[in-house]
Formats: structure tokens, sequence, C-alpha cells
């Protein structure tokens, strides 16, 4: 009997951490209360872990400064700067104290253009990562909980779609949706689900042998029950890590679809102006200014967000962290 | 005798398994528990005491036989076993592993009370908590299971249970992931909740020891069958059959009993040996039987045993003249 004495619950809770103080025995309706300041308190453990890591720091700071400049983009440079009909400057001038970045083909300021792009880069992405989160998610863990035909067949479903090659199918969705930003938003989406539902199936099947789960089923939970309660929970951490790392790939993909001409002509995004350099001879007559701006910027906002994806990830799955060092 | 609380007829369970080999976890079992009995059920690991524990609480589909409830077959529809749910509650052996590390002490014990919409949610859960000695009951609300010790994370396991006033408690290996000093304790909890609230208790253990302590009559199972039964007295003071003589021999409480180790590879439900399921590994067949009972033993297959008062065993060293 040299092990921890027996445990009559109080007294042992006295040795225990104190992380809940002893409430009031009388706040009885303070339960949830309490619950929910559990939660943050560990959502604060999770930022404080984040803001050990360097990488994800750098990106975080790169990503705020973009999507600050995308929201002020109205104010710094009003709608008509980048209208194609009140452009100022001369056609592919380069960088100049009226224009810092130059001017595209037909006199526009290139910042003005690359400020407004930012604005769409993101949107497009991180929409499109909604939907493809979404589809990801739903299908993911109805494919691991249900055995037999129903997981059976949704897992061949997505195994299939993974094979399509991804170009193709977005240019011939592009085509046949038409070019608009919903439609390239919804051609990401249901283009990138594959690889959510695939971790997030992984992930369910693991969840699902716990001994928690036939806790839940003998309790009398369905399994909507054992979805939206036990798997979810356990299954969100990875996969808003993993949505941080789509939005990086959700942006390169509208860069591409834009850059081959199935993008929204009247949106400015990265990819409609790296078009519009390739299209207008800029990359040939040495028009630097206008091809390198928004093509760093790609570079620098999917640097940014792989690089939180990964501490996210890191912090969610301390297994991996551990490998790391 | 009233009917019984929970009765197994004839049950089977199999399992497919490779190339057509079918495995027989649970084998023709016929057991019953009477109300506000403590029936342990004993058997080494792969025996399908596990198995036929989800069996009885629905859980497990069965390939034949039937489980009656109360004198009532056991529903087989959605609603039916839902609402069965309220009457018969399960506790897992890892105290750890049966809570969700996401959700609090309380999300725990009231998701019984959610998933059925009894309402009254904080009385319900402070009730069970209280009642399985979590005293103050708000004190615990917002724990999360890491931060409990083991015996209090079964604690909380079992006023999930609880909390949903179930006539019925199977519990499978309750105490045999905790340490020494805390299974008494919660031993004790099973017993004092017998008392107070007359609950039906069906334990599934290993240990023969936990069932001298807790059961009334202790049912021992080998390769998907029950091999011995009886009132515990009499089954560990006079064990029949030479498998329970084996195991009660290696119980340390039981200073004076010869160790007997059991020869041979440990059963296989896909290949379940002809005769009496137990004669490859015999100690008795072994030592030497006479010719005549050897050969029973070898080809003439044991009866089920049925479910009466009284102490049985299913060995024909025992009674020449059992048949099939």
């Amino acid at each position: 009997m040299g092990l921890r004495g027996p445990m009559p619950g109080p007294e042992d809770a006295a040795d225990l951490v104190a992380v809940a103080e002893p409430a009031a025995p009388l706040v009885v309706p303070s339960s949830r209360q309490l619950a929910r300041a559990r939660r943050r308190a560990s959502r604060g453990r999770a930022w404080q872990q984040f803001r050990r890591s360097r990488p994800g720091m750098a990106g975080l700071v790169v990503l705020v400064t973009f999507a600050t400049l995308a929201v002020l983009a109205p104010v710094l440079f009003p709608p008509e700067t980048i209208s194609v009909v009140d452009a100022t400057g001369d056609p592919l001038s380069p960088p100049s104290p009226g224009f810092p970045l130059g001017t595209d083909e037909s006199g526009r300021s290139i910042l003005a253009l690359v400020v407004w792009g930012a604005r769409v880069s993101l949107v497009v992405g991180l929409a499109a990562t909604v939907v493809s989160m979404l589809i990801g998610t739903v299908i993911g863990v109805m494919a691991g909980h249900y055995r037999g035909w129903v997981g059976m067949g949704l897992n061949r479903f997505t195994d299939w779609f993974l094979v399509i090659p991804f170009l193709p199918l977005a240019i011939v969705l592009a085509t046949v949706l038409g070019a608009s930003l919903l439609n390239i938003i919804i051609v990401i989406g249901i283009t990138s689900w594959p690889g959510t539902a695939r971790l997030v199936r992984a992930q369910t099947l693991s969840v699902s042998a716990r001994p928690y789960l036939e806790r839940a089923r003998a309790l009398g939970g369905g399994d909507l029950h054992q979805m939206t309660r036990h798997v979810l929970p356990n299954v969100m951490p990875l996969v808003l890590a993993n949505t941080t790392l789509m939005v990086a790939l959700a942006i390169l993909s509208e860069t591409t679809l834009s850059f081959l001409g199935l993008g929204d002509p009247l949106a400015p995004s990265w990819g409609a102006l790296l078009d519009g350099a390739f299209t207008s001879g800029a990359m040939t007559v040495g028009a630097w200014w206008y091809v390198l701006p928004p093509g760093l910027c790609v570079v620098a906002v999917v640097l940014a967000f792989t690089l939180i994806g990964r501490a996210l990830e890191a912090i969610v799955d301390p297994q991996l962290s551990g490998q790391q060092r | 005798m009233s009917a019984p609380a929970l009765m197994a007829q004839a049950v089977e369970v199999h399992f497919p398994g490779e190339r057509g080999r079918t495995a027989r976890a649970v084998d023709a079992v016929t057991l019953s528990v009477l109300p506000g009995q403590v029936v342990a059920l004993v058997g080494e690991s792969g025996c399908g005491k596990s198995t036929l524990a989800r069996v009885l609480l629905g859980l497990q589909p069965t390939s034949g036989g039937e489980v009656l409830v109360g004198g009532q077959p056991l529903p087989t529809s959605r609603a039916g076993l839902k609402a069965y749910r309220r009457r018969a509650q399960l506790i897992l052996q890892d105290p750890m592993g049966s809570l969700n590390p996401r959700q609090t002490v309380y999300e725990a014990v009231a998701e019984g009370v959610r998933i059925h919409r009894i309402g009254d949610e904080e009385r319900r859960v402070a009730e069970a908590l209280a009642r399985v000695g979590l005293r103050p009951p708000e004190r615990f609300f917002a724990r999360y299971p890491h931060e409990l010790s083991g015996g209090q994370r079964q604690r909380v396991v079992i006023a999930g249970a609880l909390v949903l006033e179930p006539e019925i408690l199977v519990a499978d290996e309750p105490v045999s992931s905790l340490d020494a000093s805390v299974r008494g304790e919660i031993l004790a909890l099973l017993l004092r909740l017998r008392a107070e609230l007359g609950l039906t208790l069906l334990v599934v253990t290993h240990d023969l020891g936990l069932a001298w302590n807790i059961a009334d009559r202790i049912a021992v199972m080998y390769l998907g069958r029950i091999i011995e039964e009886g009132p515990t007295e009499q089954v560990l003071a006079d064990p029949q059959h030479p498998y329970t003589r084996a195991l009660l021999s290696v119980v340390p409480e039981v200073a004076r009993l010869e160790p007997i180790v059991l020869a041979g590879e440990p059963p296989d439900p896909a290949s379940v040996p002809p005769g009496c399921r137990f004669h490859p590994r015999c100690p008795l067949l072994a030592a030497g039987l006479p010719d005549e009972v050897a050969t029973r033993c070898r080809t003439v297959a044991l009866p089920v045993l049925p479910a009466q008062a009284g102490h049985r065993a299913a060995c024909h060293a025992l009674d020449p003249t059992m048949g099939p």
C-alpha cells in the first residue's frame, strides 16, 4: 500500500493542481461558465505555445500585414486608381516617385493593383478553404465512422477524387461554370477536399477505437451523437491546423487559374496581374516591376500560411514537435 | 424464484475469420442473473466473457440464441434498444480511455441525461457524483479527466452510468487497471450501490480473488462456454471442474492449493476441439483417466449447463454419464 493513498474525493482533490479554485458551493448554474473559463484557459495555453514558435510568429506578422493592407485597400487607393479608364500613368513605365512600383500596360499603378489583389487572393483562399474543409470533414468523418458499405463507398469516392489530376478538372469546371469569383471558389473548394477527407478519416478511425465511443453507445448515443460529440471535437484541432496549410494551396490554385485566364477578369487578383503581365508582353520587354511584386506577394502569403499551419500542427499534435526536435 | 433480471439462452456469437474459419467467441451460453444479485463471469482473456457482456447489453448482435430482460426478449428496434440503455449500463475497464479527454466531468456524467432528454440535468449530475463519493459534486464539475486520479475517474464513469438510474450494471473488468489500494474502494462502492439501489450486477473479470470478494454467484467460462457455475462459496471452496481448480490454484490468497500450470496452447475460438473443449489442456486427462472416460473426453461433446440454482460443472470425469 505504499503507492498513493485511497482517494475519497475532496481530500485527494486538494493535492491536485489548484486549477479550478473551489467555487462557492451554491453557485450551481456556474458549471457551464466554469467549463467555458477552462476552455479559454486552454486556448490561452495554446497561444503561449504558438508565441514560442519563431517561424509561426513570423508568418503571423506577414499575414497580419497583408490582411491590414487588403482591408485598407479602398482607403489607400480609391477604386478609380485601378480603373483602366481613369489610369493616369504612362503604359509600362518603370518605378518613379508617383508610381513606386511602376505601371501596367494601361498606365495603372502596380502598387495599387497589388494591394487590391491581396483582397481578392485572400478572400478566394479563405472561402475556398472553408468549402473544401466542410466537404472534407463531413465526408471524412462519415467514411471513418460508418463501417460497411457506406464507409467503403465514401472512401472509394475520396480516392477517386484524389487521383483526378487537379488542373484539368479545375479548368473543365471553371470553363463550364463560367469565370467569376464565386465559381473560382467553388472550383478550388471541390477539387481540394480529398486530402482533408483522408486526414479526417484516419483520425476518426483512431478516435473510434477509443473506449469512450463504446461508452457513448452504451449510454444510448446514436451515430450523430457519437460523431458530433466525440469524434468531431477530437478531430477539429488537426483540421484547423490543416486548414491554414490549405489556404496556401488555395491561393496558389487561384493564382494558377487566373494566370491561365480562367479567373474573374474584373477582379485584380495576383494571378490576374501575372496573366496581364504575360499577355501584355511585360516579361519580354523586361518590365520586372510588373512581374515581381505579385509573384513575391504570392510567395510571401503562401509561406506565411504554411509557417502558421506547421506551428499549429505542432501544437495540436505534440508527437510531431517531438520528432522535429 | 422471480424472473431473472438478465438471462442469456443458448447465446451464440460467431465472428467471420480468414479463409472461412469462423471464430465462435460465445458458443451456446446459458446464464441467468437474478434481480439484486452479483454474478461474476470469470475466465482468461479471449474466452468470450466480454463479448457475452456486450451481448447482454445489446451492443453485440448474436448469431443465435436469445437474451431475456426481466423475462422479455431484448428489443431489437433502435428505439427499443435506446430505451433498454436506460435500464442496463456498462462500466469499462479503462476509466481514462472511457472518458473523452475533451469533456469535463460534468459533461461526461450529463451525457446520458442529454441523450435521453430526461431533464433536470444539474440536479441529476450532482446527485450521481455525490452517490459515487465525489463530494461536493460542484467541485468536480469543471475538472477534466486527466486531472483526476484513476479511482476518481472510475467513479466518474460509474456516476455517468448511474445518472440514468439503471437496474442492471455490467462491469467489464472494473478495477483491473486501478491501483491495488483503490480497487477495494471501487468494489465497496459497487456493493454499496447494490445495497442502496437494488442494482443487479454482472462483473466480468479474470480475477477469481475479485469474484470472491464481490459475487453471489460465479460462472467460469472457457472457450466460449460456461463450464462451471454456482454460488461463490461452493465454487471457490469446492471447485469441480479441473479448469476452475487450475484457475483457483494460482490465486495468491488461496495458499492451500498446489499451483496447477496448464500446459498446451491457449485456446483458439476458431478451432474448438472435439469432445470436451478443455481436453487438450486438462491436467486430469494428462494425469491419466480410465480409458472409457478418456475416450469420452476426446469425442463426446458436453451438454450446455442449464440455468438453475445450485452448483454444476460440465466435465466427463465428474459424471461419466454426461451426454451431449
